[in-house]
Protein backbone atom coordinates (compact mmCIF):
# COMPACT_ATOMS: atom_id res chain seq x y z
CA UNK A 1 0.00 0.00 0.00
CA UNK A 2 2.93 2.48 1.01
CA UNK A 3 4.97 1.59 -2.37
CA UNK A 4 1.55 2.34 -4.22
CA UNK A 5 1.09 5.58 -2.64
CA UNK A 6 4.55 6.48 -3.17
CA UNK A 7 4.36 5.65 -6.52
CA UNK A 8 1.23 7.72 -6.86
CA UNK A 9 2.94 10.85 -6.26
CA UNK A 10 5.98 10.58 -8.01
CA UNK A 11 5.15 8.90 -11.10
CA UNK A 12 5.22 11.55 -14.13
CA UNK A 13 3.10 9.93 -15.89
CA UNK A 14 -0.80 10.51 -14.94
CA UNK A 15 -1.80 7.12 -16.05
CA UNK A 16 0.40 5.28 -14.17
CA UNK A 17 -0.10 7.40 -11.01
CA UNK A 18 -3.74 6.22 -11.56
CA UNK A 19 -2.90 2.81 -11.56
CA UNK A 20 -0.35 2.86 -8.88
CA UNK A 21 -3.55 4.58 -7.41
CA UNK A 22 -5.84 1.47 -7.35
CA UNK A 23 -3.11 -0.36 -6.41
CA UNK A 24 -2.97 1.54 -2.96
CA UNK A 25 -6.94 1.09 -2.93
CA UNK A 26 -6.73 -2.76 -3.37
CA UNK A 27 -4.50 -2.67 -0.08
CA UNK A 28 -6.79 -1.02 1.80
CA UNK A 29 -9.54 -3.43 0.82
CA UNK A 30 -7.04 -5.88 1.70
CA UNK A 31 -6.83 -4.18 4.82
CA UNK A 32 -9.99 -4.35 5.55
CA UNK A 33 -10.63 -7.46 5.24
CA UNK A 34 -7.63 -8.56 7.62
CA UNK A 35 -9.81 -6.41 10.20
CA UNK A 36 -12.38 -9.19 9.80
CA UNK A 37 -14.61 -6.37 7.89
CA UNK A 38 -15.24 -8.47 4.37
CA UNK A 39 -18.18 -6.14 3.42
CA UNK A 40 -16.71 -2.53 3.35
CA UNK A 41 -13.90 -4.68 1.67
CA UNK A 42 -15.49 -5.81 -1.37
CA UNK A 43 -17.43 -2.40 -1.50
CA UNK A 44 -14.17 -0.68 -1.36
CA UNK A 45 -12.92 -2.77 -4.73
CA UNK A 46 -16.45 -2.35 -6.44
CA UNK A 47 -16.63 1.18 -5.82
CA UNK A 48 -13.15 2.28 -5.82
CA UNK A 49 -11.13 0.51 -8.18
CA UNK A 50 -13.65 -0.87 -10.40
CA UNK A 51 -15.74 2.03 -10.63
CA UNK A 52 -14.63 5.39 -9.66
CA UNK A 53 -10.81 4.54 -11.17
CA UNK A 54 -12.23 3.37 -14.22
CA UNK A 55 -13.48 7.11 -14.68
CA UNK A 56 -10.31 8.39 -13.60
CA UNK A 57 -8.46 6.94 -16.08
CA UNK A 58 -11.00 7.71 -18.74
CA UNK A 59 -10.91 11.70 -17.92
CA UNK A 60 -6.95 11.38 -17.68
CA UNK A 61 -6.68 9.41 -21.16
CA UNK A 62 -8.36 11.93 -23.31
CA UNK A 63 -6.44 14.58 -21.70
CA UNK A 64 -3.13 14.92 -23.77
CA UNK A 65 -0.39 13.79 -21.58
CA UNK A 66 1.98 15.42 -23.40
CA UNK A 67 1.79 18.66 -21.57
CA UNK A 68 1.45 17.22 -18.54
CA UNK A 69 4.93 15.33 -18.38
CA UNK A 70 7.00 18.54 -18.83
CA UNK A 71 5.15 20.37 -15.24
CA UNK A 72 6.70 20.66 -12.54
CA UNK A 73 6.18 18.08 -10.17
CA UNK A 74 6.34 19.13 -6.92
CA UNK A 75 6.24 22.69 -5.53
CA UNK A 76 8.78 23.95 -3.00
CA UNK A 77 6.58 24.21 0.13
CA UNK A 78 9.18 22.21 1.87
CA UNK A 79 8.77 23.87 5.84
CA UNK A 80 5.20 23.24 5.74
CA UNK A 81 5.92 19.76 4.13
CA UNK A 82 8.31 18.90 7.06
CA UNK A 83 6.08 20.33 9.78
CA UNK A 84 2.79 18.08 8.57
CA UNK A 85 5.24 14.75 8.30
CA UNK A 86 6.81 15.28 11.62
CA UNK A 87 3.31 15.87 13.04
CA UNK A 88 2.02 12.74 11.59
CA UNK A 89 5.11 10.66 12.43
CA UNK A 90 4.87 12.13 15.92
CA UNK A 91 1.65 10.72 16.32
CA UNK A 92 2.36 7.43 14.85
CA UNK A 93 4.85 6.90 17.52
CA UNK A 94 2.97 8.30 20.25
CA UNK A 95 0.15 5.89 18.97
CA UNK A 96 2.32 2.77 18.92
CA UNK A 97 4.68 3.42 22.41
CA UNK A 98 1.21 4.49 24.29
CA UNK A 99 -1.32 2.59 22.57
CA UNK A 100 -1.74 -0.20 24.80
CA UNK A 101 -4.28 1.93 26.95
CA UNK A 102 -6.75 3.16 23.88
CA UNK A 103 -7.12 -0.11 22.08
CA UNK A 104 -8.41 -3.08 23.78
CA UNK A 105 -6.30 -5.69 24.92
CA UNK A 106 -7.50 -9.02 23.31
CA UNK A 107 -8.38 -9.30 19.95
CA UNK A 108 -11.67 -8.34 18.58
CA UNK A 109 -14.26 -11.45 18.48
CA UNK A 110 -14.88 -12.76 15.07
CA UNK A 111 -18.06 -11.10 13.79
CA UNK A 112 -16.85 -12.08 9.69
CA UNK A 113 -20.16 -14.32 9.49
CA UNK A 114 -22.76 -11.71 10.16
CA UNK A 115 -20.44 -8.74 9.65
CA UNK A 116 -23.25 -7.54 6.77
CA UNK A 117 -26.24 -7.95 8.69
CA UNK A 118 -24.81 -5.92 11.54
CA UNK A 119 -23.82 -3.29 9.39
CA UNK A 120 -27.25 -3.12 7.84
CA UNK A 121 -29.20 -3.26 11.25
CA UNK A 122 -26.35 0.05 12.17
CA UNK A 123 -26.63 2.14 8.89
CA UNK A 124 -30.71 1.74 8.88
CA UNK A 125 -31.32 1.76 12.85
CA UNK A 126 -28.93 4.08 14.53
CA UNK A 127 -27.76 5.88 12.05
CA UNK A 128 -30.54 6.40 10.14
CA UNK A 129 -30.53 10.27 9.65
CA UNK A 130 -26.90 10.45 9.22
CA UNK A 131 -27.15 7.86 5.90
CA UNK A 132 -30.06 9.59 4.72
CA UNK A 133 -28.44 12.81 4.99
CA UNK A 134 -25.92 11.90 3.24
CA UNK A 135 -27.89 10.10 0.04
CA UNK A 136 -29.61 13.43 -0.20
CA UNK A 137 -26.13 15.04 -0.27
CA UNK A 138 -25.25 12.37 -2.96
CA UNK A 139 -28.96 13.39 -4.91
CA UNK A 140 -28.18 17.28 -4.76
CA UNK A 141 -24.39 16.53 -5.80
CA UNK A 142 -25.98 14.59 -8.98
CA UNK A 143 -28.62 17.42 -10.24
CA UNK A 144 -26.18 19.90 -9.80
CA UNK A 145 -23.75 17.88 -11.87
CA UNK A 146 -26.36 17.32 -14.50
CA UNK A 147 -27.36 21.63 -14.14
CA UNK A 148 -23.82 22.35 -15.12
CA UNK A 149 -23.19 19.79 -17.98
CA UNK A 150 -26.14 20.88 -19.60
CA UNK A 151 -27.35 24.24 -21.16
CA UNK A 152 -30.94 23.58 -21.65
CA UNK A 153 -32.91 22.07 -19.23
CA UNK B 1 -1.91 -46.31 1.47
CA UNK B 2 -5.21 -47.11 3.90
CA UNK B 3 -4.37 -43.83 5.51
CA UNK B 4 -4.79 -42.18 1.83
CA UNK B 5 -8.19 -43.80 1.31
CA UNK B 6 -9.34 -43.03 4.48
CA UNK B 7 -8.49 -39.54 4.09
CA UNK B 8 -10.36 -39.58 0.54
CA UNK B 9 -13.45 -41.29 2.30
CA UNK B 10 -13.27 -38.86 4.87
CA UNK B 11 -13.67 -35.78 2.27
CA UNK B 12 -16.33 -37.87 0.43
CA UNK B 13 -18.73 -37.70 3.29
CA UNK B 14 -18.14 -34.09 4.33
CA UNK B 15 -20.51 -31.62 3.92
CA UNK B 16 -18.28 -28.45 3.76
CA UNK B 17 -16.40 -26.91 1.31
CA UNK B 18 -12.82 -27.45 1.49
CA UNK B 19 -11.95 -23.31 1.99
CA UNK B 20 -14.54 -23.30 4.51
CA UNK B 21 -13.26 -26.52 6.60
CA UNK B 22 -9.94 -25.12 6.11
CA UNK B 23 -8.61 -28.39 4.05
CA UNK B 24 -5.65 -26.55 2.06
CA UNK B 25 -4.95 -29.76 0.41
CA UNK B 26 -8.27 -29.95 -1.03
CA UNK B 27 -8.85 -26.16 -1.93
CA UNK B 28 -5.72 -26.59 -4.09
CA UNK B 29 -6.93 -30.05 -5.89
CA UNK B 30 -10.17 -28.27 -6.26
CA UNK B 31 -8.42 -24.75 -7.45
CA UNK B 32 -6.77 -27.05 -9.95
CA UNK B 33 -9.81 -29.04 -10.81
CA UNK B 34 -11.93 -25.32 -11.90
CA UNK B 35 -8.42 -23.99 -13.96
CA UNK B 36 -8.64 -26.96 -16.30
CA UNK B 37 -12.19 -27.33 -16.28
CA UNK B 38 -12.50 -23.68 -17.13
CA UNK B 39 -9.52 -24.35 -19.90
CA UNK B 40 -11.55 -27.24 -21.40
CA UNK B 41 -14.71 -25.43 -21.52
CA UNK B 42 -13.36 -22.36 -22.72
CA UNK B 43 -11.69 -24.74 -25.43
CA UNK B 44 -15.21 -26.33 -26.16
CA UNK B 45 -16.64 -23.01 -26.45
CA UNK B 46 -14.23 -21.79 -29.03
CA UNK B 47 -15.40 -25.39 -31.02
CA UNK B 48 -18.50 -25.10 -30.42
CA UNK B 49 -19.25 -21.62 -31.34
CA UNK B 50 -17.82 -21.53 -34.83
CA UNK B 51 -19.45 -25.07 -35.32
CA UNK B 52 -23.18 -23.53 -34.28
CA UNK B 53 -22.78 -20.15 -35.49
CA UNK B 54 -21.62 -21.94 -39.41
CA UNK B 55 -24.78 -24.17 -38.78
CA UNK B 56 -26.81 -21.32 -38.07
CA UNK B 57 -25.80 -19.30 -41.05
CA UNK B 58 -25.43 -22.62 -43.52
CA UNK B 59 -22.31 -23.31 -43.73
CA UNK B 60 -20.37 -25.95 -42.46
CA UNK B 61 -17.74 -24.36 -40.16
CA UNK B 62 -14.05 -26.46 -39.19
CA UNK B 63 -14.19 -29.64 -40.81
CA UNK B 64 -10.80 -30.03 -41.52
CA UNK B 65 -8.75 -30.69 -38.66
CA UNK B 66 -10.13 -34.03 -37.22
CA UNK B 67 -12.97 -35.38 -37.78
CA UNK B 68 -15.69 -32.50 -37.79
CA UNK B 69 -13.06 -29.99 -37.18
CA UNK B 70 -12.62 -31.64 -33.38
CA UNK B 71 -9.08 -30.70 -33.30
CA UNK B 72 -9.11 -27.17 -34.30
CA UNK B 73 -9.17 -25.60 -31.14
CA UNK B 74 -5.72 -27.79 -30.32
CA UNK B 75 -4.39 -26.29 -33.54
CA UNK B 76 -5.37 -22.84 -33.21
CA UNK B 77 -3.92 -22.63 -29.40
CA UNK B 78 -0.78 -24.16 -30.84
CA UNK B 79 -0.82 -21.46 -33.85
CA UNK B 80 -1.36 -18.85 -31.01
CA UNK B 81 1.71 -19.83 -29.13
CA UNK B 82 3.94 -20.12 -31.44
CA UNK B 83 3.24 -16.86 -33.20
CA UNK B 84 5.47 -14.02 -32.59
CA UNK B 85 4.70 -11.81 -29.61
CA UNK B 86 4.01 -8.31 -31.07
CA UNK B 87 4.43 -5.16 -28.98
CA UNK B 88 4.05 -1.50 -30.49
CA UNK B 89 7.36 0.53 -30.99
CA UNK B 90 5.80 3.05 -29.17
CA UNK B 91 3.50 1.24 -26.63
CA UNK B 92 3.90 1.72 -22.85
CA UNK B 93 5.87 -1.36 -22.06
CA UNK B 94 4.77 -2.28 -18.14
CA UNK B 95 1.25 -1.52 -18.75
CA UNK B 96 0.64 -3.24 -22.39
CA UNK B 97 2.70 -6.29 -20.61
CA UNK B 98 0.56 -5.88 -17.50
CA UNK B 99 -3.01 -5.81 -19.10
CA UNK B 100 -3.54 -9.21 -20.34
CA UNK B 101 -2.77 -10.66 -17.36
CA UNK B 102 -4.98 -8.51 -15.35
CA UNK B 103 -7.81 -8.81 -17.28
CA UNK B 104 -7.12 -12.79 -17.07
CA UNK B 105 -6.61 -12.49 -13.41
CA UNK B 106 -9.91 -10.90 -12.86
CA UNK B 107 -11.74 -13.48 -15.03
CA UNK B 108 -10.61 -16.66 -13.26
CA UNK B 109 -10.41 -15.37 -9.62
CA UNK B 110 -13.97 -14.82 -9.62
CA UNK B 111 -14.42 -18.60 -9.47
CA UNK B 112 -13.15 -18.95 -6.22
CA UNK B 113 -16.35 -18.56 -4.70
CA UNK B 114 -18.73 -20.23 -8.00
CA UNK B 115 -21.00 -22.90 -6.21
CA UNK B 116 -20.87 -25.73 -8.17
CA UNK B 117 -22.65 -27.83 -5.50
CA UNK B 118 -23.43 -27.55 -1.92
CA UNK B 119 -19.57 -29.17 -1.09
CA UNK B 120 -18.30 -28.02 -4.76
CA UNK B 121 -16.93 -24.48 -4.19
CA UNK B 122 -12.98 -23.55 -3.69
CA UNK B 123 -14.63 -21.72 -0.36
CA UNK B 124 -17.69 -20.26 0.42
CA UNK B 125 -17.01 -16.42 1.20
CA UNK B 126 -20.20 -14.26 3.59
CA UNK B 127 -19.65 -11.86 0.48
CA UNK B 128 -19.34 -14.67 -2.11
CA UNK B 129 -21.74 -12.14 -4.88
CA UNK B 130 -20.06 -8.65 -3.68
CA UNK B 131 -16.88 -10.46 -4.21
CA UNK B 132 -17.76 -11.86 -7.80
CA UNK B 133 -19.17 -9.10 -8.97
CA UNK B 134 -16.19 -6.53 -7.40
CA UNK B 135 -13.31 -8.43 -8.92
CA UNK B 136 -15.23 -8.85 -12.56
CA UNK B 137 -15.62 -5.23 -12.33
CA UNK B 138 -11.34 -4.78 -12.11
CA UNK B 139 -11.43 -6.42 -15.68
CA UNK B 140 -12.59 -3.41 -16.97
CA UNK B 141 -9.49 -2.47 -15.70
CA UNK B 142 -7.47 -4.64 -17.72
CA UNK B 143 -9.47 -3.77 -20.67
CA UNK B 144 -8.81 0.21 -20.61
CA UNK B 145 -4.87 -0.31 -19.70
CA UNK B 146 -4.57 -2.45 -23.03
CA UNK B 147 -6.49 -0.11 -24.92
CA UNK B 148 -4.41 3.09 -23.58
CA UNK B 149 -1.13 1.42 -23.77
CA UNK B 150 -1.22 0.18 -27.24
CA UNK B 151 -0.64 3.59 -28.10
CA UNK B 152 -2.94 3.45 -31.37
CA UNK B 153 -6.74 4.70 -31.31
CA UNK B 154 -8.72 2.13 -32.24
CA UNK B 155 -7.31 0.21 -29.35
CA UNK B 156 -7.90 3.25 -27.27
CA UNK B 157 -11.48 4.30 -28.82
CA UNK B 158 -12.19 0.28 -27.90
CA UNK B 159 -11.38 1.02 -24.80
CA UNK B 160 -13.26 3.45 -23.88
CA UNK B 161 -16.33 1.95 -25.40
CA UNK B 162 -16.28 -0.94 -23.50
CA UNK B 163 -15.16 0.55 -20.19
CA UNK B 164 -17.90 2.97 -20.73
CA UNK B 165 -20.42 0.21 -21.47
CA UNK B 166 -19.56 -2.04 -18.77
CA UNK B 167 -20.03 1.03 -16.23
CA UNK B 168 -22.69 1.80 -16.99
CA UNK B 169 -24.69 -1.65 -17.28
CA UNK B 170 -22.60 -2.71 -13.73
CA UNK B 171 -25.34 -0.30 -12.22
CA UNK B 172 -28.33 -2.00 -14.00
CA UNK B 173 -27.27 -5.33 -13.06
CA UNK B 174 -26.50 -4.43 -9.66
CA UNK B 175 -29.86 -3.49 -9.01
CA UNK B 176 -30.87 -6.55 -10.48
CA UNK B 177 -28.85 -8.28 -8.17
CA UNK B 178 -29.80 -6.60 -4.87
CA UNK B 179 -33.58 -7.49 -6.15
CA UNK B 180 -32.77 -11.13 -6.23
CA UNK B 181 -30.51 -11.04 -2.37
CA UNK B 182 -33.70 -9.32 -1.03
CA UNK B 183 -35.45 -12.91 -2.06
CA UNK B 184 -33.18 -14.70 0.49
CA UNK B 185 -34.44 -12.83 3.58
CA UNK B 186 -37.86 -14.10 3.19
CA UNK B 187 -36.85 -16.61 6.15
CA UNK B 188 -37.86 -17.48 9.28
CA UNK B 189 -35.10 -15.15 10.62
CA UNK B 190 -35.46 -12.52 7.98
CA UNK B 191 -32.04 -11.90 7.15
CA UNK B 192 -30.45 -12.68 4.05
CA UNK B 193 -27.93 -13.95 2.83
CA UNK B 194 -24.76 -12.62 0.29
CA UNK B 195 -23.38 -16.22 0.01
CA UNK B 196 -23.11 -17.63 -3.08
CA UNK B 197 -24.39 -21.06 -1.52
CA UNK B 198 -26.63 -19.34 0.87
CA UNK B 199 -28.21 -18.19 -1.64
CA UNK B 200 -28.87 -21.58 -3.42
CA UNK B 201 -29.98 -23.16 -0.13
CA UNK B 202 -32.58 -20.13 -0.05
CA UNK B 203 -33.77 -21.45 -3.15
CA UNK B 204 -34.01 -24.71 -2.03
CA UNK B 205 -35.76 -23.88 1.90
CA UNK B 206 -38.27 -21.57 -0.11
CA UNK B 207 -38.66 -24.08 -2.74
CA UNK B 208 -38.86 -22.03 -5.60
CA UNK B 209 -36.20 -20.41 -8.17
CA UNK B 210 -35.82 -17.19 -8.06
CA UNK B 211 -36.89 -16.68 -11.50
CA UNK B 212 -40.28 -17.60 -10.38
CA UNK B 213 -40.68 -16.21 -7.24
CA UNK B 214 -43.23 -12.78 -7.12
CA UNK B 215 -44.19 -13.48 -10.58
CA UNK B 216 -43.00 -11.62 -12.94
CA UNK B 217 -40.87 -9.40 -10.50
CA UNK B 218 -38.10 -12.55 -10.22
CA UNK B 219 -38.62 -13.00 -13.90
CA UNK B 220 -37.72 -9.44 -14.99
CA UNK B 221 -34.74 -8.61 -12.71
CA UNK B 222 -33.33 -11.99 -14.60
CA UNK B 223 -34.07 -10.24 -17.82
CA UNK B 224 -32.32 -7.33 -16.93
CA UNK B 225 -29.20 -9.18 -15.46
CA UNK B 226 -29.29 -11.40 -18.75
CA UNK B 227 -29.39 -8.32 -21.17
CA UNK B 228 -26.65 -6.43 -18.38
CA UNK B 229 -24.35 -9.17 -18.64
CA UNK B 230 -24.57 -10.11 -22.81
CA UNK B 231 -23.15 -6.00 -22.03
CA UNK B 232 -20.98 -6.61 -19.14
CA UNK B 233 -18.87 -9.54 -21.11
CA UNK B 234 -18.85 -7.27 -24.36
CA UNK B 235 -20.48 -9.87 -26.53
CA UNK B 236 -22.94 -9.70 -29.29
CA UNK B 237 -25.12 -7.80 -29.74
CA UNK B 238 -23.12 -5.24 -27.71
CA UNK B 239 -19.75 -5.89 -28.64
CA UNK B 240 -18.80 -2.34 -29.59
CA UNK B 241 -15.84 -2.30 -27.84
CA UNK B 242 -14.71 -5.06 -30.41
CA UNK B 243 -16.64 -4.05 -33.17
CA UNK B 244 -14.69 -5.41 -36.26
CA UNK B 245 -16.55 -3.51 -38.87
CA UNK B 246 -15.50 -0.04 -37.20
CA UNK B 247 -12.57 -0.71 -34.90
CA UNK B 248 -10.81 -3.48 -36.63
CA UNK B 249 -10.50 -5.62 -32.81
CA UNK B 250 -11.28 -3.08 -30.54
CA UNK B 251 -8.86 -2.69 -27.03
CA UNK B 252 -7.03 -5.84 -28.61
CA UNK B 253 -6.39 -4.76 -32.01
CA UNK B 254 -2.41 -4.48 -31.23
CA UNK B 255 -2.00 -7.71 -29.35
CA UNK B 256 -0.59 -11.04 -30.69
CA UNK B 257 -0.07 -14.12 -29.77
CA UNK B 258 -0.10 -15.49 -26.26
CA UNK B 259 -1.38 -11.93 -24.86
CA UNK B 260 -4.11 -12.03 -27.39
CA UNK B 261 -5.45 -15.74 -26.39
CA UNK B 262 -5.33 -14.76 -22.90
CA UNK B 263 -7.62 -11.99 -23.89
CA UNK B 264 -9.60 -14.45 -25.45
CA UNK B 265 -9.37 -16.99 -22.60
CA UNK B 266 -10.62 -14.24 -20.05
CA UNK B 267 -13.36 -13.39 -22.43
CA UNK B 268 -14.87 -16.85 -22.25
CA UNK B 269 -14.02 -17.37 -18.95
CA UNK B 270 -15.84 -14.39 -18.18
CA UNK B 271 -18.90 -14.96 -19.77
CA UNK B 272 -19.07 -18.28 -17.75
CA UNK B 273 -18.66 -16.34 -14.61
CA UNK B 274 -21.51 -14.37 -14.97
CA UNK B 275 -23.83 -16.98 -16.51
CA UNK B 276 -23.05 -18.99 -13.58
CA UNK B 277 -23.96 -15.42 -11.11
CA UNK B 278 -27.40 -15.67 -13.25
CA UNK B 279 -27.70 -19.37 -12.63
CA UNK B 280 -26.92 -19.03 -9.00
CA UNK B 281 -28.70 -16.41 -8.57
CA UNK B 282 -32.49 -17.50 -10.40
CA UNK B 283 -31.99 -20.64 -11.73
CA UNK B 284 -31.30 -22.46 -8.88
CA UNK B 285 -27.62 -23.21 -9.09
CA UNK B 286 -27.33 -26.72 -8.61
CA UNK B 287 -30.76 -27.63 -7.76
CA UNK B 288 -32.22 -30.55 -10.39
CA UNK B 289 -35.27 -28.77 -12.21
CA UNK B 290 -38.89 -29.56 -11.32
CA UNK B 291 -38.07 -30.09 -7.72
CA UNK B 292 -41.67 -29.51 -6.35
CA UNK B 293 -43.90 -30.89 -9.63
CA UNK B 294 -41.51 -34.65 -10.08
CA UNK B 295 -40.74 -34.83 -6.19
CA UNK B 296 -39.92 -37.83 -4.18
CA UNK B 297 -37.36 -40.63 -4.21
CA UNK B 298 -38.52 -42.02 -7.30
CA UNK B 299 -38.22 -39.10 -9.08
CA UNK B 300 -34.91 -37.92 -7.73
CA UNK B 301 -33.52 -41.63 -8.67
CA UNK B 302 -34.77 -40.81 -11.95
CA UNK B 303 -32.74 -37.50 -12.37
CA UNK B 304 -29.46 -39.16 -10.87
CA UNK B 305 -29.76 -40.35 -13.96
CA UNK B 306 -28.99 -37.89 -16.30
CA UNK B 307 -25.21 -37.27 -16.42
CA UNK B 308 -24.44 -40.59 -17.46
CA UNK B 309 -27.18 -40.54 -19.84
CA UNK B 310 -25.75 -36.94 -21.29
CA UNK B 311 -22.45 -38.62 -21.97
CA UNK B 312 -23.71 -41.48 -22.96
CA UNK B 313 -25.86 -39.41 -25.63
CA UNK B 314 -22.45 -38.01 -26.82
CA UNK B 315 -20.97 -41.40 -27.13
CA UNK B 316 -23.73 -42.32 -29.22
CA UNK B 317 -23.49 -39.07 -31.57
CA UNK B 318 -19.54 -39.94 -31.81
CA UNK B 319 -20.17 -43.39 -32.85
CA UNK B 320 -22.74 -42.61 -35.21
CA UNK B 321 -20.21 -39.96 -36.95
CA UNK B 322 -17.48 -42.68 -36.83
CA UNK B 323 -19.91 -44.93 -39.03
CA UNK B 324 -20.73 -42.37 -41.27
CA UNK B 325 -17.09 -41.59 -41.58
CA UNK B 326 -16.08 -41.28 -45.30
CA UNK B 327 -14.27 -45.06 -45.86
CA UNK B 328 -11.28 -43.76 -47.71
CA UNK B 329 -7.79 -45.21 -46.39
CA UNK B 330 -7.09 -41.35 -44.98
CA UNK B 331 -9.73 -41.05 -43.05
CA UNK B 332 -8.78 -44.13 -41.09
CA UNK B 333 -6.75 -42.35 -38.54
CA UNK B 334 -9.91 -39.85 -37.98
CA UNK B 335 -11.63 -42.76 -37.75
CA UNK B 336 -10.07 -44.82 -35.39
CA UNK B 337 -9.46 -41.34 -33.42
CA UNK B 338 -13.43 -40.87 -32.92
CA UNK B 339 -14.36 -44.23 -31.85
CA UNK B 340 -11.64 -43.59 -29.72
CA UNK B 341 -13.07 -40.34 -27.83
CA UNK B 342 -16.61 -41.84 -28.19
CA UNK B 343 -15.62 -45.24 -25.91
CA UNK B 344 -14.16 -42.60 -23.55
CA UNK B 345 -17.10 -40.68 -23.52
CA UNK B 346 -19.31 -43.83 -22.80
CA UNK B 347 -17.11 -44.98 -20.04
CA UNK B 348 -17.52 -41.61 -18.16
CA UNK B 349 -20.84 -41.83 -18.70
CA UNK B 350 -20.90 -45.68 -17.26
CA UNK B 351 -19.34 -44.37 -14.38
CA UNK B 352 -21.29 -41.69 -13.66
CA UNK B 353 -24.30 -44.28 -13.27
CA UNK B 354 -22.86 -45.72 -10.13
CA UNK B 355 -25.21 -44.69 -7.72
CA UNK B 356 -22.21 -43.48 -5.18
CA UNK B 357 -20.65 -40.77 -7.81
CA UNK B 358 -24.37 -40.32 -9.34
CA UNK B 359 -25.46 -38.74 -5.89
CA UNK B 360 -21.35 -36.90 -5.56
CA UNK B 361 -21.36 -35.90 -8.96
CA UNK B 362 -25.21 -34.91 -9.80
CA UNK B 363 -25.10 -31.03 -8.57
CA UNK B 364 -22.44 -30.35 -10.45
CA UNK B 365 -23.70 -31.81 -13.98
CA UNK B 366 -26.86 -29.64 -13.12
CA UNK B 367 -25.10 -26.75 -12.22
CA UNK B 368 -22.60 -26.83 -15.34
CA UNK B 369 -25.96 -27.84 -18.22
CA UNK B 370 -27.84 -24.48 -16.78
CA UNK B 371 -24.51 -22.65 -17.65
CA UNK B 372 -24.21 -24.52 -20.67
CA UNK B 373 -27.37 -23.15 -22.13
CA UNK B 374 -26.79 -19.45 -21.27
CA UNK B 375 -22.90 -20.32 -23.19
CA UNK B 376 -25.60 -21.63 -25.95
CA UNK B 377 -27.80 -18.38 -25.27
CA UNK B 378 -24.45 -16.05 -26.25
CA UNK B 379 -24.00 -17.99 -29.48
CA UNK B 380 -27.47 -17.83 -30.13
CA UNK B 381 -27.50 -13.83 -29.56
CA UNK B 382 -24.31 -13.69 -31.89
CA UNK B 383 -25.82 -15.48 -34.86
CA UNK B 384 -29.30 -13.54 -34.95
CA UNK B 385 -29.21 -9.76 -33.03
CA UNK B 386 -27.33 -7.28 -35.30
CA UNK B 387 -24.85 -5.11 -33.35
CA UNK B 388 -26.91 -1.88 -32.12
CA UNK B 389 -25.12 1.67 -32.31
CA UNK B 390 -23.36 3.04 -29.27
CA UNK B 391 -26.00 5.69 -28.58
CA UNK B 392 -28.91 2.96 -28.34
CA UNK B 393 -26.50 0.88 -26.13
CA UNK B 394 -26.34 3.90 -23.38
CA UNK B 395 -29.88 4.79 -23.92
CA UNK B 396 -30.69 1.37 -23.26
CA UNK B 397 -28.67 0.86 -20.18
CA UNK B 398 -29.49 4.08 -18.53
CA UNK B 399 -33.20 5.03 -20.05
CA UNK B 400 -34.81 1.36 -20.20
CA UNK B 401 -32.78 -1.26 -17.95
CA UNK B 402 -31.85 0.77 -15.17
CA UNK B 403 -35.52 2.43 -14.54
CA UNK B 404 -36.67 -1.09 -14.99
CA UNK B 405 -34.33 -2.29 -12.25
CA UNK B 406 -35.33 0.49 -9.48
CA UNK B 407 -38.83 -0.44 -10.32
CA UNK B 408 -38.42 -3.83 -9.78
CA UNK B 409 -36.59 -3.70 -6.80
CA UNK B 410 -39.02 -1.12 -4.54
CA UNK B 411 -41.92 -3.82 -5.76
CA UNK B 412 -40.17 -6.87 -4.77
CA UNK B 413 -39.46 -5.25 -1.35
CA UNK B 414 -42.71 -4.05 -0.86
CA UNK B 415 -44.50 -7.44 -1.68
CA UNK B 416 -41.86 -8.86 0.57
CA UNK B 417 -42.78 -6.45 3.24
CA UNK B 418 -46.22 -7.15 2.54
CA UNK B 419 -46.37 -10.95 2.67
CA UNK B 420 -44.15 -10.60 6.30
CA UNK B 421 -46.62 -8.29 7.39
CA UNK B 422 -50.33 -9.86 5.94
CA UNK B 423 -49.70 -13.49 5.66
CA UNK B 424 -47.17 -13.97 8.26
CA UNK B 425 -48.19 -11.46 11.37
Amino acid sequence: MLIGGILVITRKNPVHSALALIVTLLAQASIYLMLYAPFVAGVQIILYAGGIMVLFLFVIMLVSIDRSMKERQFNSQWVVGIVAATALGGLFIAVYTKGKDIFPEHALPMVENDNTQQIATMLYGQYMFAFEIASLLLLVAIIGAVVMAKKRI
Amino acid sequence: MGQVVQYIQSYLTSSQTPGAAGNMFWVLVYILLVFVGLSVAVIAMNWLERKILAHMQVRLGPMRVGPHGLMQPIADALKLLLKEDIMPAEADGLIFWVAPFIVVLAAFTVFVVVPFGPTHAITDMNIGILFMLGVSSLSVLGIVMAGWASNSHYPLIGALRSSAQMVSYEVAMGLAVVSAILMTSLNAEGTGTLSMIGIVQAQQAQGEWFIFKFFPLGLIAFFIFAVAMVAETNRAPFDLAEAESELTAGFHTEYSGFRWSLFFLAEYSAMIAVSSIAVTLWLGGWLRPFPNMLSGHIWDQVFALFPGITFLLFAAMCFYNTVRMPKHPLFRVQTIGLAGFGVVLGLIGLILFIPVVSTRIQDIFWFSAKVAGFMYLYIWYRGTFPRYRFDQLMRMGWKVLLPLGLGVLILTASVALLQEKIWHP
